[in-house]
């Protein structure tokens, strides 16, 4: 194969790691999530629509990207919150079933909601001017938008990591998700701890759409093969690690940056067989706890 | 302090709880025994608001009935429970699970002192803080489970067989403990199947079998009636 130099090769690292960060932002709410509350959330592809449908909204009415990417994710969270609260919340308690379908027909009406009010067709999102272009980053140029991509990424996965590790309310959530029980005999309303995480998780869903949609089209039917790519990640990294979510992701994403560039034909597979190679030898997932399904 | 009058409980369809009342008098160490599947453990599980089908009273402090509220507002009430099968948090430092029986606690805020204090009581724990609390030996993490319910100072607390399948000497050191925790004010409703060693440090005691309450007595009494202990708590 010619042309193809380490210089290619690195840059095209940095394209899967890309790639990689909006999988991860996906699957550490998706993880999270079900870590928590045992919820499957099929949703989570929809709640990623909506977030890059928002940002169009906001850059619409502000005009301002900035603005629209710290609202987009908030609002996105609100909806989650609501979700939550009066529609997940009177199925806890009956099996793991209830809530996936339900949130299965939500993601279907989500997606129907934003057809009425924007219709079939893509609607454009520009990058924003600061961040067109492409930098060098020492072994060729890169787009700058996917490096602030990166960037944004990993802020908010260490974000997320030092409120688990470093604050009471993470010590709250690391042993709520192995032992709810315990954790309401010692004081805690657990509800109020699902509600947050599931605002959480489909808030940073919101986060991956508005920042996926300068590089993909911002179409109603965006949210469905992602919601399958997170699935992928997820189970890669084991579901209910956020560490797994983080790691899986970018593996995946690198893998199809490679599969691409290598066997075009065949990049779409590549997740599918990542993932099956990993379940063949830890079922659990990379990070996976054994028996976590029940 | 805790007053439970004619309480039912239920698992599914299952009549567990079959009109149970019974009273612990602030200051007391009071024992529930029984032989295995008596209905201890479910007893106190729906005092603690975990069984989702009940029905009764049960009194508590000055609270009223609280048979209706949530497990986390007992706690709020000052109830503290040590489920059976200890429940420390596996995957968590000593440190943390401490840290746990507090994070609701207004005593939050003083963490660092409540720690130290409990350091200083529980020896066992004080060098192990930083240790992952699975590594240690099931009775350590008894003294754990306990340290950590009582970090928040309940008015009252329920332990569920908490000297089951631990080393002796830790077993001495436990019940030494329960009787300072008595002396400092704290009410105690215990269930064991060390009858013996739960009698002696008891003021009185409640047999159940079957669902229901069989006997009553002074701890003293029952030590001596060997005829009702080999019917009610031999396996
Ligand atoms: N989760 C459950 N679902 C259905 N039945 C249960 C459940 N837990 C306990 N039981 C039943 O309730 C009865 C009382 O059990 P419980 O655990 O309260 O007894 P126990 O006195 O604590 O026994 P042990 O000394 O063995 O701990 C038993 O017949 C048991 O099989
Ligand atoms: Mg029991």
């Amino acid at each position: 194969m010619s042309g193809i130099t380490p210089d290619l090769l690195a840059l095209q690292l940095f394209t899967g790691l890309a790639l990689g960060s909006v999988f991860v932002l996906l699957a550490v709410g998706l993880s999270l999530i079900f870590g928590l509350l045992t919820v499957v959330n099929f949703a989570h592809g929809a709640f990623y629509m909506v977030g890059a449908y928002v940002g169009v909204f906001l850059l619409g009415l502000t005009g301002n990207f900035w603005i629209s990417l710290v609202f987009a994710p908030i609002l996105v969270g609100t909806l989650g919150l609501a979700v939550e609260r009066f529609l997940v919340r009177p199925l806890y308690g009956r099996g793991i079933d209830y809530p996936l379908l339900l949130t299965f027909g939500l993601g279907l009406v989500l997606v129907e909601l934003v057809r009425i009010l924007y219709g079939l067709e893509g609607v454009p999102f520009d990058t924003p001017p600061l961040l067109r272009g492409a930098v060098d980053i020492g072994i060729g140029y890169f787009p700058l938008y996917r490096l602030f991509l990166i960037a944004v990424t990993a802020l908010l996965v260490l974000a997320l990591w030092l409120f688990i590790e470093r604050t009471s309310y993470g010590l709250i959530i690391r042993a709520g998700a192995r032992d709810p029980e315990i954790v309401r005999v010692l004081g805690v309303d657990i509800s109020r701890v699902w509600l947050i995480v599931f605002a959480i998780g489909t808030g940073v869903a919101g986060l991956a759409g508005i920042l996926s949609a300068p590089m993909r089209s911002v179409i109603p039917d965006m949210g469905s093969t992602v919601l399958v790519e997170a699935f992928v990640v997820t189970v890669v990294g084991g579901m209910g690690s956020l560490i797994g979510a983080v790691v899986a992701g970018l593996l995946v994403g690198v893998v199809v940056a490679f599969t691409s560039l290598f066997w075009p034909d065949f990049s779409d597979l590549s997740m599918f067989v990542l993932m099956a190679a990993v379940l063949l030898i830890r079922p659990q997932g990379l990070f996976g706890q054994k028996g976590l399904m029940g | 302090m805790l007053t439970v009058e004619n309480l039912h409980a239920w698992y599914d369809h299952s009549h567990i709880i079959q009109g149970i009342s019974l009273t612990v008098n602030t200051g007391e160490i009071v024992s529930v025994i029984g032989r295995n599947g008596a209905g201890k453990t479910t007893t106190l599980r729906t005092v603690m608001g975990l069984v989702a089908k009940r029905k009764g009273r049960v009194g508590f402090d000055d609270q009223g009935d609280i048979l209706m509220e949530s497990t986390h507002a007992r706690y709020h009430h000052g109830l503290g429970y040590v489920p059976e099968d200890r429940r420390i948090v596996p995957a968590l430092t000593v440190r943390e699970n401490l840290r746990l029986g507090l994070v609701a606690s207004a005593l939050k805020g003083q963490e660092e002192a409540v720690i130290d204090r409990i350091a200083e009581t529980f020896p066992r724990l004080k060098e192990r803080l930083n240790q992952v609390a699975e590594t240690m030996s099931g009775g350590e993490q008894q003294m754990l489970a306990i340290a950590r319910a009582t970090a928040s100072e309940p008015k009252m607390i329920m332990l569920d067989e908490p000297s089951e399948g631990i080393m002796p000497v830790l077993v001495d050191e436990m019940f030494d403990l329960f009787i300072r925790l008595k002396d400092q004010g704290t009410t105690i409703l215990l269930v064991e199947q060390n009858v013996e060693r739960a009698l002696g440090i008891s003021d009185r005691a409640y047999i159940m079998d079957q669902g229901v309450i069989v006997h009553e007595a002074p701890a003293a009494d029952l030590l001596e009636n060997k005829e009702i202990q080999d019917r009610y708590c031999s396996v």
